[in-house]
């Protein structure tokens, strides 16, 4: 109990309500985890480190120089805001993606729909993510790719995503808004308050004892 | 009303229902591999955490070993570090570890089954999306990120929403020639890569109670290609008659009373669906990839889709971009397309059935001057049980590399990697653009016997053409 106790103090978590910044449109559908971060950039005992390889294979050619990327293009430096297709994040459970994600410097990521472990991972590192028309994207990218520096704020706890003078409506899961809202994103101070509960269920199958 | 098997696992694990909506779910076995688990120990060290359930922990090592040569030291000093660290956590944390030596080591979701671990009517979690493979035997299986596999590890549990439940329901019997793994290819071409998104798939009908164990873990394993979270095949005898006397599975009088408890997770007859998707087995053809998503798959017969003809512009920039990358001009045949290499393996297809099946057929045969081939077991148990019937002589001859076990170039963490653009014909799980180890080189997903018909053409090929094949598979 003292445990968790002392776990949850360190897990004080900030309440994400809503995060602006500038914003970079990545096309394509089906962005795959791979794509995001290459399995040989996975060799690592840390996550540290790994935003410098975001999108690694896209943005680099063989010979370490830049190759046309969105995220290589120096209107967008300094983007906070990820937008992108249809099913981003498919693939590959590794939660190195939604880590080089974040350590590269972005805080909430607006599709048009996202694989459901990523999505898992990133609500849990409390990054969060929106879902958008295709209309309303490409409204979105059209405004971003004329005015790269306007601020786009993703109001995680009305489901709206704000631009400029427009706005449409998002959708985020109910237990996810709630998670980032509340400040329990990170899980583990309500799971292992349920301690107790846990030993009864496991005492209630056979094979949690062997 | 009756309930799914998903809904009778789910319940029998439900904790509490969390602050936030989500459910508190136990996970009864906990698998775990030195990739996505370094930073989750590292965690729990943080936070003062110990493993709750050890017991229910088992490791392995399969993601970063090297095929050719598993004689440490490695060559790879960063694949060295992080088996350091698994064997370090394992033994700190008092974790069953399968490692190197143990005779045992393999692809954690090969490893899982042949120990006996897997079990009906269990959850079972691990670092790695193919975790899915498990539901073959009943058990609702997810693959989670390292933050989870934390939780999992601290509380033996995890935060989650509950799926719908999709059966995919197919009848009929299969072509000769005509693999599990074309099932799935053919299911995640009809559905789509999101078909599946917020989804379990139940496997039913005669199609699927047909298959052999190893075929249902095929098609389980993708199921997550298919945008699922998890898959599951209801147990049945064939499940309770391939675990009876595995190491990890009940003994003497529990075993039977384990059977009658794994029997009462099947769905019942009268279970509810929130979807159902029927499927005829007579039309599913040797299914190929052409792109750059695991959807992007149609039979050997058909030719590179245009994307002058898509539906949508979405579509059409979906095949511009797969073709561009795949170097495939729109129209053309997919049958004929030259390889570079062939890879037998993974945890989709690397079972002793699926190099049974090759091996009756390439013996005799000799893979193309210019092909480079490699066979890799799922698991140092698989390679055994393949000398021990001469099967890795029968691939060395006709010109494959026989290699020692593990993930390999499904992934290329390890040293088994296209260069280039080079193509390879595989019977892994991913065509994603630089998935097999090089940012230009290329995939085209088949079953085992397809990558084989490929090595020894030297081109994407029909096997039933190449081996005259002409009997339904028994494997």
């Amino acid at each position: 109990m003292e445990q968790w106790v002392s776990a949850m103090k360190r897990m004080a978590l900030e309440k994400i309500t809503q995060v602006s910044g500038p914003a970079v449109y990545v096309p394509g559908s089906d962005i795959d985890t791979d794509r995001i971060i290459p399995a040989r950039f996975m060799k690592c005992i840390t996550f540290d480190g790994l935003g410098e390889y975001l999108f690694y294979d896209v943005r680099k050619n063989a010979d370490g120089s830049d190759r046309e990327h969105p995220l290589n293009d120096p209107r967008f430096k300094g983007a906070s805001i990820l937008l992108s297709g249809v099913n981003f994040g498919c693939g590959s459970s590794r939660e190195h993606a939604p880590q080089a994600i974040y350590r590269y410097g972005f805080r909430a990521v607006v599709a048009e729909s996202f694989a459901e472990i990523f999505f898992g991972n990133c609500t849990t590192l409390g990054i969060p993510c929106a879902v958008a028309t295709a209309e309303d994207m490409q409204r979105l990218r059209a405004a971003v790719e004329a005015d790269p520096a306007v601020t786009v704020t993703v109001d995680v706890d009305n489901n709206r995503v704000f631009f400029g003078s427009e706005n449409f409506t998002v959708s985020i899961p109910d237990t996810a808004r709630d998670a980032l809202i509340s400040g329990h994103w990170d899980a583990i101070a309500d799971l292992l308050e349920g301690e107790k509960a846990v030993a009864a269920t496991a005492g209630a199958l056979d094979y949690m004892k062997s | 009303m009756g309930k799914t098997l998903f809904a009778k696992v789910w319940d029998a694990h439900t904790v509490r229902t969390l602050p936030n909506g989500q459910t508190q779910l136990l996970i009864g076995t906990h698998l775990i591999h030195e990739v996505t688990s370094p930073q989750a120990f590292g965690m729990l060290r943080d936070l003062g955490l110990k493993v709750k359930f050890p017991h229910r922990t088992f490791a392995t090592v399969d993601h970063i070993v090297p095929t050719d040569s598993q004689v440490e030291p490695f060559a790879d000093p960063l694949a060295a570090e992080m088996i350091k660290e698994l064997r370090n956590n394992a033994v700190d944390f008092g974790i069953t570890y399968f490692d190197l030596s143990s005779g045992k080591q393999g692809i954690v979701h090969v490893v899982g089954p042949e120990q006996g671990i897997t079990q009906p009517g269990t959850t079972i979690a691990c670092g790695d999306s193919h975790t899915a493979t498990h539901g073959a035997f009943g058990a609702i299986a997810f693959g989670i990120g390292t933050t989870q596999v934390r939780d999992v590890l601290a509380t033996q549990t995890m935060a989650m929403s509950r799926a719908k439940v999709r059966l995919i329901n197919a009848e009929g019997k299969l072509c000769p020639g005509v693999y599990a793994k074309d099932v799935i290819l053919h299911i995640i071409a009809l559905l789509g890569a999101k078909g599946g998104i917020g989804y379990a798939y139940e496997y039913g009908g005669n199609l699927f109670d047909d298959m052999s164990m190893e075929e249902r873990m095929t098609v389980c394993n993708m199921s997550i290609e298919g945008g699922a979270r998890c898959g599951y095949v209801n147990p049945d005898e064939k499940t309770f008659a391939y675990l009876k006397g595995r190491p990890y599975c009940p003994t003497g009088g529990s075993w039977d009373a384990a059977v009658d408890n794994w029997k009462s997770f099947a769905s019942d007859a009268d279970a509810v669906y929130d979807d159902v998707v029927n499927i005829r087995a007579e039309d599913i053809a040797p299914t190929v990839t052409w792109g750059i998503s695991p959807d992007q798959g149609f039979g050997i017969d058909s030719t590179v889709p245009d994307p002058a003809n898509a539906k949508s512009e979405n579509e059409r920039a979906s095949i511009a971009e797969a073709l561009e990358y795949m170097k495939l001009p729109a129209g053309a045949p997919i049958k004929g397309t030259k390889i570079d290499v062939a890879f037998i393996g993974s945890c989709t297809n690397g079972r002793l059935s699926d190099f049974r099946e090759v091996a009756k057929y390439l013996k005799g045969h000799k893979v193309a001057a210019h092909v480079k081939a490699i066979a890799v077991p799922g698991s140092q148990i698989v390679d055994v049980l393949c000398r021990n019937e001469g099967l890795d002589k029968i691939f060395s001859e006709a010109g494959f590399e026989w290699r020692g076990a593990g993930c390999s170039m499904c992934l290329a963490m390890n040293p088994d990697k296209l260069v280039g653009d080079q193509l390879c014909a595989s019977s892994s799980n991913r065509n994603f653009k630089g998935r097999q180890g090089s940012p230009t080189g290329r995939t085209i997903l088949m079953s085992p016997l397809m990558v084989a018909a490929a090595a020894v053409t030297g081109a994407v090929a029909d096997a039933r053409e190449v081996f005259e094949v002409r009997e339904l598979a028994a494997v």
